[in-house]
């Protein structure tokens, strides 16, 4: 069981969130007319060994968003914080 | 290398058993190959094989971080079955399932392919309709489908849970007879073996560092055992994909995800086929040891680690218990995870890359092994003629940007869902 310090409610379990995955990917701008940043945005990802910023929802809590940075392989949490607050 | 035979058994028990030779070598690596394949699974060895035999190209190593098998082919719930209806899906898993019906004659190796038949469960009238299309589809092309009804099911699975209070009633099934089960650790032994016995070279505990590079083309590799050269480089390194290819400078649409798998303690024979659960995604069958095999959905977040979350493991038990009642006091044996490469459209891919001297076998999300031996011959046939084979011209990179995605569950882009 992965637990996630959510900073609005604590220290919860995974099975209150919900997962999108890499934080990383940037929409494009919509009047962007190249399709290759959108197919870049849409299928590809860097899909890191080790460190790796993710959206995870609290769907079951307070319902934010949240970026959490997190190992891939040790499942070590190096931070956690709301999604709203970094990605401005 | 003597061939296995009744004989050779017969032979062998007079003499103790000592006199067998070792199934295939340990050569130091040559400094260079016309092909290296990175990645001693069944793909990367089944590769190597179908090379040799296929295109009579025989100067082919495989090079393996750790030991052959160590990976997704030694952690997967061993299910054959070649239920696809999309086009570029069907027919491949179909050449894969003929593969897998003379493949112990064809390696002289026993894998245990066992056709004991596969039903795939539904359970709502919308559930069936899809199912029925999938049969169609399957029989047009000539693969075996029978739609069946709930008292036909209930007559050939008798323990399954047909009360009037079961959350999700067994409306029928999609069986296919042909689908079953094989011996996985014995699919790369085989290859192996087999491989090897055409001159592949199969190098072990040979960590792959990185790429030697011609100006823009890759000519080998940089391993922990040295440089060694070929025109050609193949990855078959599921669930470590993209860590490869970015060496390469290539990027890809895949996410790397753990899958669980488990074993319950060995019982009685009690489960005579595949059964896969409608309702959630859960499957089960019985290994010949007699322990039941459950395998169910990704832990739901990128993981490299080869071991699972509890949420899982909970999640696929009363996924068993739900279906099959009767094994709810049955105790786990062992579970495991294997780092699976999930594609954006659920479909692997098997094509040249973008960087010239590279290939790539890969991106087999839950189902790769039941596609080893067409995912080495089409991989094969790809890397010896440059041009993929009718049954893997699908199974592009360029595919996702093209928008011929081969979306077989209709998820979308989103790799933890597929």
């Amino acid at each position: 069981m992965i637990r996630l310090n959510c900073p609005v409610c604590g220290l919860r379990d995974e099975t209150e969130f919900t997962y999108l995955g890499d934080a990383t990917a940037r929409r494009p701008k919509m009047d962007e007319t190249d399709p290759k940043p959108w197919v870049d945005f849409v299928f590809f990802r860097d899909n890191p060994r080790g460190s790796h910023k993710e959206y995870w929802h609290h769907v079951l809590g307070c319902r934010q968003w949240l970026i959490v940075e997190r190992d891939t392989v040790s499942h070590d949490i190096s931070s956690s914080s709301l999604a709203k607050d970094v990605s401005a | 290398m003597a061939r296995y035979s009744a004989f050779s058994i017969f032979k062998n028990a007079l003499g103790g058993n000592r006199g067998w030779p070792r199934a295939w070598r340990d050569p130091v690596a040559k400094p260079q190959y016309d092909v290296i394949i990175v990645g001693g699974g069944g793909h990367g060895l089944a590769t190597a094989y179908y090379l040799a035999k296929e295109h009579d190209i025989h100067n082919v190593a495989v090079i393996e971080r750790g030991w052959l098998g160590g990976g997704n082919t030694g952690r997967n719930t061993t299910i054959v079955r070649s239920n696809y209806m999309l086009p570029g899906n069907t027919m491949f898993y179909e050449r894969s399932m003929r593969l897998w019906e003379n493949l112990s004659q064809d390696l002289n190796f026993n894998v245990m392919m066992s056709q004991r038949g596969q039903f795939h469960l539904g359970h709502s009238p919308a559930q069936m309709d899809g199912l029925r299309r999938r049969g169609n589809i399957m029989r047009a092309h000539g693969i075996d489908g029978e739609l069946i009804d709930r008292a036909e099911v209930q007559r050939r699975l008798p323990y399954l849970d047909y009360s009037e209070n079961a959350r999700f009633p067994i409306v029928g099934a999609l069986y296919q007879g042909r689908a079953g089960t094989a011996r996985h650790d014995a699919v790369a032994w085989g290859y192996a073996r087999a491989a090897d016995r055409l001159g592949v070279d199969i190098i072990q505990q040979c960590e792959v560092l990185g790429y030697l590079w011609d100006n823009d083309r890759i000519v080998g590799v940089q391993t922990t055992k040295g440089d060694i050269r070929a025109p050609k480089v193949g990855l078959a390194v599921a669930g470590n994909t993209t860590v490869l290819a970015e060496k390469a400078g290539v990027r890809l649409p895949i996410e790397t995800h753990a899958l669980q798998a488990f074993v319950t303690e060995p019982i009685k024979p009690f489960i005579d086929n595949v059964v896969s659960f409608g309702a959630a995604h859960f499957y089960i069958s019985q290994s010949d040891k007699g322990g039941l095999v459950l395998g169910g959905d990704l832990d739901g977040y990128n993981s490299y680690a080869q071991r699972g979350g509890l949420p899982i493991v909970n999640h696929t038990m009363a996924a068993a218990k739900s279906l099959v009642p009767a094994i709810s006091r049955q105790r786990l044996l062992r579970h495991w995870a294997g780092a699976m490469d999930m594609t954006m459209d659920g479909s692997p891919i098997i094509a040249k890359l973008p960087v010239e001297g590279l290939y790539l076998n890969g991106g087999w999300c839950y189902g790769g092994f039941k596609a080893t031996p067409a995912g080495g011959w089409c991989f094969a046939w790809t890397i010896a003629k440059d041009e993929p084979h009718k049954d893997n011209a699908e199974f592009t990179l360029s595919r996702f940007e093209q928008g011929y995605q081969i979306d077989e569950k209709a998820h979308g882009p989103q790799a933890n869902l597929q």
